[in-house]
């Protein structure tokens, strides 16, 4: 278990709509992440998968965020480039809600990477030197709601993205659920690309992944309250890291983003 | 608290020799403070394995377990796809040998009556027959098992042993598929560690029907301990799925082992 205190990037608040979960209501959240020596968390809304009108999905994220004592949470708003003037969303989250970066679930909403509008949301983002959060799927494929089956984002275009927006900084969110292939792996050795370990799994996974990517790439990530916390903060003990690169992946990385 | 995982298998790990792998497996297990793992199925794996694949996987964690007999049980891989072949090698891996449970996978559903002989002889034997059980939305595999079709073989079996694999994969599903089946337990591992899992499955059939399993090494003991750790349940339920229940279990067949179990 992790000595140094966490910095979770990977959380969500409200309710999936699909099942309510012991730690869908911000108090008991607050709560158990507190328990587990978490200090901040970064935070999106599970709202912000569903609902159109995002700047109330973002004020609500926002004002909840700043309302908790617990654990220090920032919020990360949501972004969807279909939507009519995105751009007004992303200056508002960046300028009068003074968020680090924005969320983006482009399975839910319906567009593929290689989209145009995708690319200009990209560029806009590192311009703006937020923090782009990209959620790759939000739940097993086998287990989803039969009129609510979203595949899993096709990473693909994104090297040739990377290449073309300097300055930008992505965390791919959920994107080590299956077997890892030689182009994600690549891709999180390209810079600016980052990971965390939510649904990271296999024995020792952990270990292994160091051994193909940077330690500096990896972040602590829960996917709570859809996941249960500890499922995060038990692999740091599954694998045999040095002390460092447990708060390398904890704390620092997260910090100097 | 003590930890017995019923559920882990010896493919996708490193090392030469099934003796390797295990020791591999345990050495992560004794990380997680896992004491006892059940393991089944060989090193290399297929749907629908013949006789002499069967027989192979067994004989494959047959040497693994021979290495590792105070941590380590096995249950023996059977296919209802060849009865008498796989009765053949119940007697002689459970009967004759050291194992103590069955394991069935996706070659035949699970209320085929091709399974009826299998789980006799396996009740017989007092030994456990875990049965892997997904309802999935994406469709299952042609001979794989839904926990109803487990019911249903339950229902012919009231004195059998029967484990639900993966709490049938679609959780929420398959906890009502099992409830009126009280010799069915359910096994927590393979699937995300989706929270609510546990509560549920407490809430429905008692902390007394649910054994821990982690589906190790394909899954990590963090995200299936992860389920029983992080469940708003009294620890006392908690020590229940993670020992006690699966000690209940094997208690009969490890005593007429010469095998002493404390509870």
């Amino acid at each position: 278990m992790p000595a140094a205190s966490i910095i979770d990037v990977n959380i969500t608040l409200g309710q999936w709509p699909t099942r309510r979960v012991p730690c869908d209501e911000l108090p008991a959240l607050a709560a158990k992440l507190h328990q587990h020596n978490v200090i901040e968390a970064w935070a999106g809304s599970y709202d912000g998968l569903f609902h159109e009108d995002l700047t109330a999905v973002n004020n609500r994220l926002a004002d909840d965020c700043r309302a908790q004592t617990a654990v220090r949470l920032i919020p990360f708003g949501e972004i969807n480039p279909l939507l009519p003037n995105w751009q007004a969303e992303l200056a508002r989250c960046a300028e009068h809600h003074r968020m680090p970066g924005v969320r983006l679930h482009p399975n839910y909403h319906g567009y593929a990477l290689d989209h145009p509008d995708f690319a200009l949301l990209l560029k806009a983002v590192a311009e703006r030197d937020l923090i782009a959060q990209l959620t790759v799927l939000m739940e097993d494929d086998r287990m989803m709601h039969p009129l609510m089956r979203v595949a899993p984002v096709d990473l693909r275009p994104l090297a040739a993205l990377v290449e073309q927006t300097p300055g930008l900084r992505l965390i791919l969110l959920n994107a080590l659920k299956g077997p890892r292939d030689d182009k994600l792996i690549r891709l999180l050795n390209t810079n600016g690309v980052y990971c965390e370990i939510a649904m990271l799994e296999g024995v020792g996974a952990l270990e292994q992944l160091i051994t193909e990517v940077s330690v500096e790439k990896i972040l602590f990530g829960s996917h709570a309250p859809s996941l249960y916390f500890e499922s995060a903060s038990l692999k740091l003990r599954e694998s045999a890291l040095p002390v460092p690169h447990v708060r390398t992946i904890v704390q620092e990385n997260a910090r100097r983003l | 608290m003590e930890i017995w995982d019923v559920h882990c298998h010896l493919a996708s790990l490193p090392g030469n020799t099934p003796d390797a792998r295990l020791a591999r497996l345990l050495e992560f297990a004794d990380r997680m403070g896992v004491e006892r793992v059940c393991v089944f199925m060989g090193l290399t794996w297929s749907y629908d394995p013949s006789p002499a694949d069967l027989r192979q996987q067994n004989d494959e964690v047959l040497a693994a377990i021979a290495h590792y007999p105070d941590r380590a049980f096995g249950f023996v891989y059977l296919s209802p796809k060849h009865v008498r072949e796989s009765l053949d090698e119940l007697n002689r891996c459970v009967a004759d040998g050291p194992m103590v449970g069955v394991k069935l996978w996706v070659a035949v559903r699970a209320d085929a009556l091709e399974l009826d002989p299998i789980v006799e002889r396996a009740t017989e034997l007092k030994a456990v027959v875990l049965q892997h059980a997904w309802m999935k939305v994406t469709g299952n595999l042609p001979g794989e098992s839904t926990p109803i079709q487990l019911a249903t073989l339950a229902a012919r079996h009231p004195n059998a042993k029967l484990i639900c694999g993966h709490t049938g994969g679609d959780w929420e599903q398959g906890i009502r598929a099992v409830r009126a089946h009280a010799n069915i337990s359910v096994d927590l591992g393979g699937g995300d560690p989706a929270a609510g899992i546990t509560e549920m499955a407490v809430r429905e059939l008692g902390p007394e029907r649910i054994v821990f399993g982690s589906d190790a090494p394909g899954r990590s003991f963090a995200s299936q301990l992860a389920k029983v750790y992080g469940a708003a349940i009294p620890d006392d339920a908690k020590q229940l799925i993670f020992a006690t229940n699966l000690k209940r279990l094997l208690k009969p067949i490890l005593t007429d082992k010469g095998l002493s179990v404390d509870n």
